[in-house]
């Protein structure tokens, strides 16, 4: 009988300061004391708390050790597992939120406050192993869907949920998955959008890490929807533990017969196939990630058609986000109205968000839509990091906007952000203090899409290019008041003339910055800069330009 | 050219033209880098024009279509990393390693590369080196860090 469960941190940081040791010494040292039959031992993706990696959790008391030592094990093994007494001097040190929290409490949330939806089993569960997740309702919503619902109920329900697109868009996922299943033709794709590539985002990654079944069995919802039977998830080359892990879970899952033919013992078969991508973001672009996808270099397509009419082979395709796929089992499980009850009306449903930047506390959360900024800093954030005052912060990854203090307590959802000229993005909150200087934000943020723009069209390709330039002009004093009018006119002419969502997105930082920031930028053209960060007064370093040529023989 | 390595990867992935992508990642990550050579074998297996195959080699920042040094060092310039403290420790590679980023150095020991963001932000500044990723930089880790790599990282300088 198990009574105890010791979680190791195997996220990728933890892997590289040796947690699959810790493991193995946690198991052979269980051995010594004939525990290894009463004390499981396993991986976690997160708790939230980034300070203390390694760490191992102790259920059923949720205590918390870290960061652990492989020398440390023998003794914490001893005390608490075998003795049954808190090894206080290996626990965590305490939470800087509560003050205390080194001992988790159950679940109800890692910090006050959060909803979780999307994130709810993970770190409570090993990922790594498919009973674990069904003992937690997993794959129940499949089960019920395949069983007692017809594909146009399943369609209906997410359609009544309002679930959006949580990629960046916020595109109806119900009106999405429509569009597909009222296409003609049995050959159609459930494509996973786990190509995360967005500067500040990691949500997908630790959903993958966390929770990888909720992942299959939202794709296997949208093939039942949709009227498809085989799906991909495109992800991305770097993440090579969530890609082990989904892996694992795929053949977990076809093992026990919640994937492959025939489900539940009907006529609905559903397989998932994975393809890892080769390091770009533009593969993120729902047409470019198709292309890398078919084997080709990941470039946008043109639209229309859409994906859902022509996506995957020409074929209908829904391409859905890792965070929108693992909202859908639990809005079957618990009907629409559930899902609307959280949230705001337009947007409801909760938001996974990472904060970073000068904040206390760094990570992640999963919060319900309209939060206000305020909020996540004082609250989740545990304030400003030093005291510091609050300058800006960038939401949305590097394509999102530059928020001021003015938009501190606007509630954050899809819709209200736009109003408001801001987008909400794929959620990631940089939080930058009153040092952070403006020109060099937004240098560093044009500079990734300079370099990240694939190349097919000429706004973004050279927009971009001239950006970055003027932007380093700016940042080492040469810059003029005629630099910062050519920045105003030739970002919202980028923004109207790009192919795709890279180049309609690099502009927004420096839309947003100049129109909260103006007086900063005519400082740097004063030939100050005021935070004191930019190399000011020396010369413009020359751009090189790298191109791969080489002939062939 | 290693043909066991081109029957394994091949093996993994069927000789599907779709799954050029992936062959070649996964090519390069056992070689370093793709040469000519591998690229005109890879050409002819699939069936693929030889541009076709270079163009994917060369578009995606897995894949290097030309030597890289015996140890990889990627850093994430992004705007996360920035404001943690990235330019500091970006700083003090260049100097360490005595080559500017984009650069190998002269004795083919070292190559200083940038990523886009690999995801880790909440420990940033993030650097990794030969696939093995580290967090919370700081201009004085990654100095000792870049040593139990190499006893004399800089000798390049």
């Amino acid at each position: 009988m198990i009574r105890a469960r010791v979680m190791i941190s195997g996220d990728p940081i933890s892997l590289a300061h040796g947690a699959e040791a810790l493991k193995l010494a946690m198991e052979a040292e269980l051995a010594y004391y004939g525990l290894e039959n009463e004390v499981q031992v396993g991986f976690i993706g997160q708790v939230g708390r980034r300070d203390v990696l390694p760490f191992a959790l102790v259920y059923p008391e949720g205590t918390l050790y870290g960061p652990l030592r492989l020398s440390d094990v023998p003794f914490l093994v001893q005390e608490h597992l075998y003795k049954g007494r808190v090894a206080e001097a290996l626990l965590a040190p305490p939470d800087v939120l509560s003050g205390k929290i080194a001992r988790l409490p159950r679940r109800e949330g890692v910090l006050y406050g959060q909803q979780r939806v999307v994130l709810r089993r993970a770190g409570l569960i090993d990922p790594k192993n498919i009973e674990e997740y069904i003992a937690h309702d997993g794959y129940f919503a499949l089960g019920k869907a395949v069983t007692e619902m017809t594909p146009a109920e399943v369609l209906q329900t997410v359609k009544d949920s309002g679930l959006q697109g949580r990629g960046g868009a916020g595109f109806p996922a119900g009106v999405k998955w429509g569009f597909v299943a009222a296409q003609p033709g049995d050959e159609k794709y459930i494509v996973c959008n786990a190509d995360e590539s967005e500067p500040g985002t990691f949500k997908d990654r630790l959903i993958l890490e966390g929770d990888p079944h909720a992942v299959l069995e939202g794709m296997a919802l949208a093939g039942y929807a949709c009227g498809a039977s085989q799906g991909w998830i495109y992800i991305r080359g770097e993440y090579t533990l969530a890609k082990e892990r989904i892996e694992l879970a795929i053949q977990q899952a076809e093992e026990l017969g919640v994937l492959g033919n025939n489900l539940f013992e009907s006529d609905f078969s559903f397989h998932i196939h994975v393809h890892a991508g080769a390091g770009a973001y533009v593969c993120g672009e729902e047409t470019a990630l198709l292309e890398s996808l078919e084997g080709k270099r990941g470039i946008p397509r043109i639209r229309p058609p859409y994906p859902p009419v022509q996506g995957y082979h020409q074929k209908p395709t829904a391409v859905n986000n890792v965070e929108t796929l693992a909202n859908v089992p639990a809005i079957i499980q618990n009907g629409a109205a559930w899902y609307r009850g959280i949230g705001t009306e337009k947007s409801p449903g909760t938001k996974v968000y990472t904060m970073l930047g000068d904040v206390n506390v760094t990570g992640l959360i999963e919060v319900p839509m309209g939060i206000t900024l305020r909020e996540v800093i004082e609250v989740y954030g545990g304030g400003m990091k030093g005291e510091l005052a609050f300058k800006c912060a960038q939401t949305g990854g590097a394509a999102g906007s530059i928020i001021a203090p003015a938009l501190l307590d606007v509630p954050m959802d899809f819709a209200t952000m736009q109003a408001n000229g801001a987008s909400l993005g794929s959620g990631a909150l940089l939080v930058c203090g009153e040092d952070k200087c403006i020109v060099d934000l937004a240098y560093v943020l044009m500079r990734f899409f300079a370099t990240e723009s694939c190349g097919k069209c000429v706004p973004c390709r050279l927009g971009t290019r001239r950006m970055v330039e003027i932007l380093d002009r700016l940042r080492h004093g040469h810059g003029t008041l005629e630099d910062l009018d050519a920045l105003e006119i030739m970002a919202p002419q980028v923004i109207a003339t790009s192919f795709c969502g890279l180049g309609q997105g690099a502009p927004v930082s420096i839309i947003t910055a100049l129109r909260h920031f103006r007086a900063e930028f005519e400082a740097h053209v004063a030939g100050t800069c005021p935070a004191g960060v930019c190399p000011m007064h020396s010369p413009v370093a020359e751009q090189p330009v790298s191109h791969a040529y080489l002939a062939f023989a | 050219m290693n043909t066991t390595l081109m029957d394994t990867v091949f093996e993994r992935y069927g000789s599907d033209a779709e799954a050029l992508v992936e062959i070649l990642r996964d090519l390069n990550q056992a070689e370093g880098y793709l040469s000519q050579e591998l690229m005109i074998a890879v050409a002819d297996r699939l069936r693929l024009p030889r541009g076709h195959v270079f163009s994917v080699a060369s578009f995606y920042s897995m894949m290097n279509v030309k030597p890289r040094g015996q140890h990889v060092v990627l850093m994430c310039q992004d705007a996360p990393c920035h404001i943690a403290g990235g330019r500091e420790v970006w700083d003090a590679l260049e100097e360490t390693l005595g080559i500017a980023f984009g650069e190998t150095s002269p004795d083919g020991k070292w190559t200083l590369e940038v990523a886009s963001c690999l995801g880790l932000c909440a420990v940033g500044p993030v650097v990794q080196i030969d696939g093995e990723v580290y967090g919370n930089m700081t201009p004085d880790k990654v100095r000792a860090l870049l040593v139990r790599f190499d006893g004399d990282a800089g000798g390049a300088a």
